[in-house]
């Protein structure tokens, strides 16, 4: 049995005369114990899967299944079994750590004392602050709380929507590490996220734009997929060098890249070649060399290309 | 000031009783250059940028910013400078061609001006009829991009951008850092707070704050020579963990 099944679910909000499209015929499939990622900008729909998914909300079409049960008709079960950290801060601010989370294990039936050895990696970094109202506690200490509330009742699946943004690399870094030792407690966890960086820390992801999903592997599948040559720049103008390369023949594509830009050329085009043209051009210090993808040049290519996208037959179909 | 400088710190400090947020920091930037103010949750960027801001006096040491001395003249400075946050930008309830001329208006700019501004924002953002629906209507990256150019409205000295990129997909996210690539080669110096470590690879020099202090200063590439990191995350890493407070 999979974890999470997502079929041809679609979704769209309605305001005024105007109609958002937040998710458009997305399908996934999610393996038991996995550490799942769904990885997209604002506004790609990760929130409204994982409310349709948590049966906050229901899809225009298609269908979901978590731990085997259908979300329409078996939320009631569903509820008990999943954990759901949402992306807005979700706790009580006027209750204390510990009001907090006793609150969310009696929701469930259970108590701290029953469950202590699931989340007791997590909450004991908060613990010597559980008389501290919530809302006074930091962003990370936040976050750890609202994991221990999510884990609280042994919750099969765990959907976790954008557990790290606004939050510093320290926290970030600790949060994964958090979620690693999770999933050795057979967990399956679906979390989403804003940062391209973290799709490497997932077993498998799926990139989402638009309410479509672009592809969905494993880091290495997706990286190991991208087909074009891929070349790096640098130069002292590095901002010349985007206006120069952008007009030029035989690149696809240019963007700044921290320090030095990532260019796409056409498939035919040599590095050498390339680097005696560009050092003609102006830019004598040029600097050329090939590198491999990361999952950010192959989430900003299937964005300019279509065709190469996973949902792309699957839509024709329809 | 001289003229190479268009910011410059020496030992500036601010206390509120007994906790010092910023304890003597000391560091020049350059005119045109993108300059990365990182540190942790609490390191106390913000502190000292509202001090750089000309919005809280320091309590200790010398500031000069575009030229001002940020004790006597922190309203000249005012004028001197944008800024633009990720969170609070533009009014979602006025045009886009209401905020322009909003801002333009605050800046002390005339009818003319703003009328100027109008038209080369239109034209920089390829708006077209857009520039007279409300802001709220634009697509987040849209938003990010004119909010950008709100900030550069009077032509600044020195723009300050708070955790500018957060949230917009991967090339609109590029096209932004273009533009602020563009800004610091017409001379503008851009001073960037993020927590995010991947940003700081776009600055031509970043400065880490640990606890209140400047504990690394240089070029990304410095950086991540003299700590033996592949990256800024990993620099970052390094020197936060050794922090001993954090924003609680």
């Amino acid at each position: 049995m999979k974890a999470v099944t997502v079929s041809n679910i679609r979704k769209s909000f309605k305001n005024g005369k105007a109609v958002t499209e937040a998710l458009r015929t997305v399908s996934l499939d999610v393996e038991q114990g996995e550490l799942f990622g769904i990885i997209g900008p604002d506004g790609s729909g990760k929130t409204t899967l994982f409310r349709i998914l948590t049966t906050l909300m229901l899809a225009d079409e298609g269908t979901a299944t978590v731990d085997g049960l259908e979300v329409v008709k078996d939320f009631r079960e569903i509820r008990k079994r999943v954990g759901y950290m949402p992306g807005r801060f979700s706790l009580y601010p006027d209750l204390s750590v510990e009001e907090n989370l006793t609150f969310f294990a009696t929701l469930f039936n259970t108590s701290i004392d029953e469950n202590y050895d699931l989340v007791k990696d997590i909450y004991s970094q908060i613990e010597r602050f559980k008389t501290r109202k919530a809302g006074a506690l930091s962003g990370g200490m936040k976050q750890k709380l609202a994991l221990s509330c999510a884990l609280i009742h042994r919750p099969t699946v765990l959907f976790l929507d954008e557990p790290t943004t606004g939050v510093d690399a320290v926290s970030r870094k600790e949060f994964w590490e958090l979620l690693r030792n999770l999933q050795r407690q057979k967990i399956t966890i679906v979390v989403s996220t804003p940062y391209m960086d973290e799709a490497g820390l997932c077993d498998r992801v799926a990139l989402m734009q638009q309410g479509s999903i672009l592809d969905i592997d494993s880091p290495q599948g997706i990286t190991g997929k991208f087909s074009r040559q891929l070349w790096s720049a640098r130069t002292e103008k590095m901002y010349d060098l985007i206006l120069s390369l952008r007009e030029m023949q035989g690149i696809v594509s240019c963007y700044p890249f921290g320090q030095v830009h990532h260019v796409v050329p056409e498939k035919d085009f040599n590095i050498t070649q390339a680097q005696d043209k560009i050092r003609a051009m102006g830019f004598p210090d040029i600097d050329l060399a090939p590198i491999a993808p990361t999952i950010e040049d192959c989430f900003m290519h299937l964005m300019n290309h279509p065709e190469n996208r996973m949902t792309a037959g699957r839509n024709n179909e329809h | 000031m001289s003229t190479n400088t268009v910011i410059s710190v020496k030992d500036l400090t601010k206390r509120f009783g007994s906790f010092t947020a910023v304890d003597h920091i000391t560091f020049d930037v350059k005119p045109g250059e993108i300059f990365g103010f990182l540190g942790a949750n609490g390191a106390g960027k913000t502190t000292a940028m509202r001090m750089l801001c000309g919005l809280s006096l320091p309590t200790a040491g010398e500031a000069t910013v575009a030229g001002f001395d940020l004790y006597r003249d922190a309203e000249k400075i005012k004028q001197k400078i944008g800024y633009m946050s990720q969170r609070f930008s533009l009014y979602e309830d006025l045009t886009i061609r209401e905020n322009i001329r909003f801002y333009g208006g605050i800046y002390g700019l005339s009818n003319q001006q703003i009328k100027d501004k109008t038209a080369e924002m239109t034209r920089n953002l390829k708006l077209g009829k857009e520039v007279d629906s409300l802001v709220k209507s634009l697509p987040l990256g849209w938003r990010q991009k004119l909010s950008f150019s709100v900030a550069m409205v009077h032509n600044p000295r020195i723009v300050f951008l708070d955790e500018p990129t957060g949230g917009v997909d991967p090339i609109t996210r590029r096209e932004f850092w273009t533009l602020i690539y563009e800004a610091a080669n017409k001379g503008t110096t851009v001073f960037v707070t993020t927590h995010y470590m991947d940003e700081a690879e776009y600055c031509n020099r970043v400065s880490i704050m640990v606890d209140g202090r400047i504990e690394a200063m240089g070029s990304p590439g410095e950086l991540k020579g003299k700590y033996e990191a592949d990256d800024m995350a990993d620099v970052f890493l390094k020197l936060a963990r050794g922090a001993k407070r954090s924003d609680n």
